[in-house]
């Protein structure tokens, strides 16, 4: 049932609006819970698939994020400029940052992806033309071939859909194909990949960039959902819960991801409305998932 | 900037690595003795702060509070490894992070939900209070220097301990290779339960020896902890002597930096966006040396695990 | 501290404070969303905001206008991002009629447009950026606390009234740090011997310290707001810089008092309040604060009373009715209510026009501290900005 999840998941995403699902503040949240799932997708693929644990995968977010401000700063709002420009941008950075990051293994990995997460974040910072601390706001949606488009609810909400989907899809095919394949078999064991003549660090620098291009699609859905960028979008923080929603979901399982993210919305939601100190029930909830959900919601994960 | 700026400079960078090696060091000994991260040790170096400022509040004593609040601490962490990271040593750091994440959300809370959310006070003590002059108009207080003494001392007993005693030499071996000191028939569960002891009081000693100069205040642990975990992989992960060495560079780089860097850039640019760009590169000067580190030497400066 | 007992009587349940039984009898409830900072650092600022605006209820028997109140309280967690959400959601799905709050600028940048789009009344009490009070003023926004230049710029007078002729200036590297530079500087005369900007999240100040008893400045200047504040001022009193005047502004109040002690006696503020002043309004308001709450209020706490009392002055003129916005908003303009400052009036960008003072920390006879009035520095002053606002 699990395997068919996802899908469901998506088709009750689809025809929420008909649903019920209709008022704007449904449309707000399923936005943002679709562009959280974009993101863990993205993050998923990279620690199932190649096996590296980023903990500055929000990074590659704000990148697409504020490629979206600055272009709406100097007027560019067009999105068939804006969105190829906010995904080659986290690519970019994802390329620089992770050739140097791939290099190391294991917990360095984690720590040197925080490390470029946080001159990220303070780069944010400092931006002063851009909002630095203080964010900046949009001056309105990104416009496709001169149309505001985006301004229309639904078209936005099938739109994110259409994104994490195909997303989806084209993320499970390539670690379906000979690249994935690979992928899987250095991250297993990375001595018996080089020795089969395969250079693992070619792939996973391919693999990080791919993450990245996705997570800066994700970025450039965010900005233009709260029409609203800033750097505590980036801060480590908010790499910890694209990190919690993966696990939430299953590390090794996509689908999982987008399970994880929604399920994340849907708690954070729930709780706040409970009390003041939800973070007190949303802590033990979090260790309690960790310790009793190892293989996380999708259940457990084949090889 | 005059000879002595530069030197006091140097001094302030001293302390503060010192401090870091407080967090520090209970950070790299769990971490490499039982391949566990903690994200949680900041929050107990928070809660360090807080009981400090409790007890010294009931006791009306700075050298009171402190025993108080180290015995605080240990029961603290104690009670956190059997709640939660004894569940977590099998697992991978994936899981370890995200868990003791969790216990950073309850923590934060926690002190908010006991203590309020307004910052605390925890008094410098009558015999450290005070200042030496160390440069015309500018006192260095003694509670500074007290805060160094400390972290030396600290420091010298850890690298007695760990270098000259059995104790020690099990350390050591766990770090290099854990499988081989369990074969070896050492009851790993209580080497394990005693590296987490000292880890946790040294976090809670760090947080009574800065609650004099910091405002104790939910979050305090976070920024310390990033600051920290940037010592222990730049000394590489495992290695006591590493992490001195690391946190005073830390220590050094950051204060320095921000010292220095407005001064430098403004050779480039003009005064008003120079104080602006050097506080910014500033602030990123430590993540900067640390991804050049782990660039170079990708296990630290002073690797510890074999193989 | 008096964390528990305040949380049972906040009524955890739902995140509402919502009002107690007697309210239940007529009119549909005039729903509220407050936006306070509650999580990290700065959370001591947004507790006194939430418990000023809750005492004021209390004052007016939980009503605001005549009408029930129920209040959505939002905690902005001070990630504008975070408060985007947040803030969409009570006017979408619980269908605020105000959104009221708000402590720090950034956070009221980014929820601006979201509410005032919505046609809904924004009245941020603590928050007042330049940028809404010139050609960015805005139907739907008031705000009952200041623009944030303008205490800064009360700060530059009193250190030209002290006859200080070199000071240093020090503040965090963000915009309304750079604000507070300008606005300091817009009225001193004299030299600024050096900026320092440091970052948001500075822990020890030793450095910076360092370079001030370096340049020997006749004063220093220096916005600190919260937990940098109060690493500051310990740090810089154990440093024996105390003989250096220390001008700030939000940086010693009675929300950072409590853990700065006897560290800040002496140091001076600018506000346009202070418990002390000896309006009758203002003393009722300290005195049950403090009897209910256990701690002194500060400016975000007396600001957002006004805040309330505000709100309930122009419902009593609309009879209650929040249909009709023009109406509304003239109720709102009229200010027709007795603020704990004193003079209060809005201007015609809908930012007050007020006095403004130099204070200064001073402990009370109960060992408590409090800041005080020492003299009047600016009288009836409008914002540099409101001649810049067409108000549409």
């Amino acid at each position: 049932m699990m395997r068919w999840s996802p899908a469901l998941l998506l088709a009750l995403l689809a025809a929420a609006p008909w649903l019920g699902f209709s008022g704007s503040y449904e449309f707000t949240l399923m936005a943002r819970a679709m562009v959280l799932a974009l993101a863990a997708l993205s993050l998923g693929f990279l620690v199932g698939g190649a096996g590296l644990v980023s903990l500055g995968h929000a990074a590659m977010l704000g990148v697409g994020g504020y490629a979206v401000a600055i272009l709406d700063a100097h007027g560019v709002t067009e999105a068939l400029l804006v969105l190829p420009a906010a995904v080659a941008a986290a690519a970019l950075f994802a390329l620089l940052t992770g050739a140097i990051a791939i290099r190391t293994s294991g917990v360095h990995f984690i720590m040197i992806t925080l490390a470029f997460g946080q001159m990220a974040f303070f780069t944010a910072s400092s931006l002063a033309a851009y909002g630095g601390d203080d964010g900046y706001t949009l001056y309105a949606r990104t416009e496709i071939a001169g149309h505001r488009l985006l301004e229309n609810r639904l078209a936005f909400h099938y739109l994110c859909l259409a994104l994490l989907a195909g997303a989806w899809l084209l993320l499970r095919a390539i670690l379906a194909s000979r690249f994935g394949r690979v992928l899987r078999a250095t991250r297993e064991n990375a001595q018996r990949a080089e020795a089969m003549g395969f250079a693992p660090y070619a792939y996973r620098l391919a693999a990080y960039a791919i993450a990245g291009a996705v997570a800066g699609l994700a970025g450039f859905l965010m900005a233009n959902a709260t029409e609203f960028v800033a750097p505590s979008a980036i801060a480590w923080q908010r790499s910890g819960e694209l990190l919690f929603m993966v696990i939430l979901g299953g590390v090794g399982s996509l689908p999982g991801a987008i399970l994880g993210a929604a399920a994340f919305v849907v708690a954070e939601e729930q709780l706040a409305t409970l009390t003041e100190h939800w973070r007190l029930i949303f802590g033990p909830l979090l260790i309690l998932a960790v310790i009793f959900l190892p293989h996380g919601l999708a259940g457990r994960h084949r090889g | 900037m005059s000879g002595t700026l530069l030197l006091v400079q140097a001094l302030n960078g001293l302390q503060l690595g010192v401090l870091l090696f407080l967090v520090a060091a209970g950070l790299t000994l769990v971490f490499g003795v039982m391949d566990f991260i903690n994200l949680a040790h900041g929050v107990q170096y928070m809660l360090g702060a807080y009981l400090g400022a409790h007890f010294a509040a009931i006791m009306g004593s700075f050298w009171l509070a402190l025993p108080l609040a180290l015995l605080g601490s240990l029961a603290i962490g104690l009670l956190l490894e059997v709640l939660v990271f004894r569940h977590l040593y099998a697992r991978d750091h994936l899981a370890q992070v995200l868990a003791t994440f969790g216990v950073i959300l309850v923590l934060n809370q926690g002190v908010k939900a006991v203590w309020g959310t307004a910052p605390r006070e925890l008094p410098v003590p009558a015999l450290l209070d005070g200042g030496i002059t160390i440069m015309p108009g500018l006192q260095y207080p003694v509670f500074r220097i007290a805060i160094i003494a400390a972290g030396l001392a600290t420091a010298g007993l850890l690298w007695l301990v760990v270098e000259r005693t059995k104790v020690g030499m099990l350390i050591r071996a766990g770090a290099t290779n854990p499988r081989m000191v369990a074969a070896l028939g050492v009851d790993v569960r209580r080497l394990f339960t005693l590296v987490f002891a000292t880890g946790a009081m040294l976090a809670g000693f760090a947080g009574v020896m800065a609650a004099p100069i910091f405002s104790v205040e939910p979050g305090m642990g976070d920024t310390v902890l990033i600051l920290a975990f940037v010592v222990i992989v730049i000394g590489g992960i495992g290695s006591i002597r590493g992490a001195f060495i690391a946190a005073l560079l830390v220590g050094l780089i950051d204060t320095l930096g921000r010292s220095l860097m407005p001064d430098l850039m403004r050779l480039i640019l003009d005064a008003s966006s120079a104080r602006q760009a050097g506080a910014a590169i500033a602030s990123m000067l430590v993540y900067v040396a640390m991804a050049a580190v782990l660039a170079f030497r990708p296990a630290g400066l002073f690797p510890v695990r074999g193989g | 501290m008096t964390g528990i007992g305040r949380r049972g009587l906040m009524g955890a349940s739902a995140g509402l404070l919502a009002a107690p039984m007697l309210a239940r009898a007529q009119g549909t409830p005039v729903k509220i969303g407050l936006v306070a900072v509650l999580t990290g650092p700065q959370a001591a600022l947004g507790t006194q905001l939430r418990d000023g605006f809750q005492q004021a209820l209390r004052h007016l028997d939980n009503r605001l206008g005549g009408r029930p109140v129920e209040v959505v309280l939002i905690d902005d967690e001070l990630r504008p991002e975070v408060a985007v959400t947040k803030v969409r959601a009570a006017i979408e799905r619980d269908r605020v009629d105000f959104v009221i709050g708000v402590v720090f600028s950034n956070i009221l940048a980014a929820v601006m447009r979201p509410v005032t789009e919505a046609n809904t009344f924004l009245i941020s009490t603590n928050a007042g950026p330049s940028t809404f009070a010139g050609r960015g003023c805005n139907p739907f926004f008031f705000t009952t606390s200041y623009n944030n230049d303008q205490v800064h710029s009360v700060m530059g007078q009193a250190a030209q009234d002290s006859n200080y002729r070199r000071v240093f200036v020090m503040t965090p590297n963000y915009q309304a740090g750079r604000d507070a530079v300008a606005g300091f500087k817009s009225r001193f005369r004299g030299e600024v011997v050096d900026e320092v900007f440091v970052p948001l999240n500075q822990l020890d100040f030793s450095a910076e310290l360092a370079k001030i008893a370096a340049a020997r400045p006749d004063a220093i200047f220096t916005f600190m707001p919260g937990g940098l504040g109060v690493n500051l001022v310990r740090q810089y009193r154990q440093a024996g810089l105390a003989n250096i005047p220390f001008l700030s502004t939000f940086t010693v109040d009675e929300a950072t008092l409590p853990a700065q002690g006897e560290a800040a006696l002496g140091f001076y503020s600018a506000a346009s309040w202070a418990p002390n002043m000896p309006i009758e309004a203002n003393q009722r308001f300290v005195r049950d604060f403090e009897a209910q709450f256990s701690y002194v209020p500060a400016t975000y706490a007396a600001q957002a009373y006004d805040g309330a009392m505000l709100v309930d002055s122009a419902l009593k003129r609309t009879g209650g009715s929040t249909a009709d916005k023009d109406a509304l908003r003239a109720a709102l303009r009229a200010a027709d209510f007795q603020s704990v400052r004193g003079n209060f009036r809005f201007g015609a960008n809908h930012y007050p026009v007020q006095d403004f003072w130099l204070c200064q920390v001073a402990r009370r006879p109960d060992g408590k501290f409090q800041t005080e009035t020492v003299r009047k520095v600016l009288e009836n002053s409008t914002d540099p900005y409101a001649a810049e606002c067409r108000m549409r």
